[in-house]
């Protein structure tokens, strides 16, 4: 009994090594894709730098902001929500916050009486609102790890069309914003209708020279603005990736660690019962060669056998027989 | 003096160095040359052929489609969504795709998709050194 035991922690402690060993891989690949994918959120910056400071420049020309993307609605009726995730888990609470704060937002709307409409970037985004009986208005999913350009466009494209459609009054973006290894933030920001004055923030000194445009700005504009709107989504989609190796990194990290200790600890229940189970066997070997001793009643047996055996019982028999049959006692003496 | 140029793509730089002369082609405004101490300027950019003349050696041709060209202090930006180097074409491909577009554009004239895919093709073929037909 005592030996089953042990073999069912010895086979424990060999799965969770084994599940350690998968843990401080998966930490250590996560690790190496945070750096790349920081360098690719780097890399990225200067084409967003650009492209705000152009509209910056237009809108000091005086830009018309009669762009589709730039109407603010009077009454918002109905809101869509971009709910960046990633698709796959094993990244502690990355996914479930995001989801959540996402979806908080969405119930107040609800119950303001807004239409609410959903937009899943990711897997587990699109699993937890599918789960839950959310009407998806569509999912894109396949490149949480490593977005590209042509997926933050078409994402872009597919909101932008159903605002300028009027479908949307609104757009909100729920993602994960890297600010550094150790720490990311779920941020839910109005992306649409784009914030002309956001954009155009510290453009006091911006407004320094006097460009020339070809064609209008205002044309410029209409072309700048669906680009700029891409822009940003593909930088989110970039945090969300840094975000997301940063939380599985974290993840696996005490993953491996918590595994570690589990093997300490089951190792020490493993020793324990094994010094238990040799101390029963011995028992029971020393019990058992004690009975088979008795059993058959081995003449070489210890001083101490002969004095219980033989001694006191023949005397008692011995004293019982001198009573009644002096002859037979005296015989199974002898025997004894 | 020379132009400081940058091809940015909104995934990275590709491409950064110094010219003395760059040309590029406007929506509405046609061909636009920018030499050193050119007045500030902003433009949306056709699909067209960049070209970047550096002091010496040859030009260097980059496919552009779409996109903006911002100048200002002597910096030249280009920023677009595609912009592709000779280097980087697959000329294979592109003549595939030049014929299928103008098969397109002969079945519909007025398919604007069709007819910017086929420029599109035109432009890399012609960066990438491949005589149009």
């Amino acid at each position: 009994m005592a030996g089953g035991q042990e073999r069912v922690l010895r086979r424990r402690i060999k799965s969770v090594q084994s599940t350690k060993k998968i843990t401080k891989a998966m930490e250590l690949i996560a690790a190496s894709r945070i750096a790349k994918a920081q360098e690719r959120v780097q890399a990225a910056r200067p084409y967003a730098e650009r492209i705000t400071e152009v509209i910056r420049n237009l809108a000091a020309a005086g830009a018309g902001g009669d762009s589709p993307l730039l109407q603010q609605r009077e009454q918002v009726d109905s809101v869509a929500y971009v709910v960046v995730s990633a698709d796959r888990g094993l990244a502690g609470g990355y996914n479930s916050t995001v989801i959540r704060l996402a979806e908080r937002a969405l119930l107040a709307d609800r119950e303001a009486g807004r239409t609410t409409h959903l937009i899943t970037v990711g897997k587990k985004a699109y699993g937890y609102f599918r789960f839950r009986g959310y009407e998806i208005a569509a999912s894109f999913t396949g490149f949480s790890e490593n977005p590209t350009y042509e997926d933050a466009r078409q994402v872009a494209g597919f909101v932008a069309e159903r605002f300028d459609s009027g479908e949307y009054h609104e757009v909100k973006l729920a993602y994960t914003q890297f600010l550094s290894m150790g720490s990311q933030t779920a941020r839910l920001s109005n992306y649409m209708p784009l914030d002309a004055e956001q954009i155009t923030e510290g453009s006091a000194q911006g407004a320094k020279a006097d460009y020339e445009f070809e064609p209008s700005p205002s044309e410029i504009l209409v072309r700048l603005l669906p680009r700029y709107a891409e822009a940003r989504l593909f930088a989110a989609l970039l945090d969300a990736a840094a975000s997301e190796q940063a939380a599985r990194q974290r993840a696996m990290k005490s993953a491996t660690e918590n595994a570690q200790d589990m093997i300490v600890r089951l190792s020490r229940v493993m020793n324990r019962a094994r010094q238990d189970s040799i101390t029963t066997e011995i028992m029971e070997i020393v019990g058992g060669a004690e009975a088979l001793r008795q059993a058959n009643n081995d003449s070489e047996d210890l001083l101490l056998d002969e004095v219980f055996r033989s001694d006191p019982f023949t005397h008692s028999e011995f004293h019982v027989s001198t009573t009644h049959h002096h002859h037979d006692s005296k015989s199974s003496g002898e025997h004894a | 003096m020379t132009l400081e140029v940058q091809v940015v793509s909104p995934e990275r730089i590709l491409w950064s160095g110094e010219a003395e002369m760059v040309t590029a082609r406007t929506v509405e405004g046609g061909d636009i040359s920018f030499l050193t101490g050119h007045a500030p300027f902003v433009g949306a950019m056709e699909i067209c052929k960049v070209t970047v003349r550096p002091d010496a050696g040859a030009d260097l041709l980059i496919a552009v489609h779409g996109g903006f060209v911002e100048v200002s202090n002597n910096q030249v930006s280009i920023l677009s969504d595609v912009a592709e180097t000779a280097e980087m074409i697959d000329v294979e491909r592109a003549q595939e795709a030049r014929r299928r577009a103008s098969e397109a554009v002969k079945q519909a004239a007025d398919d604007a998709e069709a007819g910017a895919a086929l420029r599109r093709a035109e432009v890399r073929l012609e960066v990438a050194g491949v005589a149009v037909t």
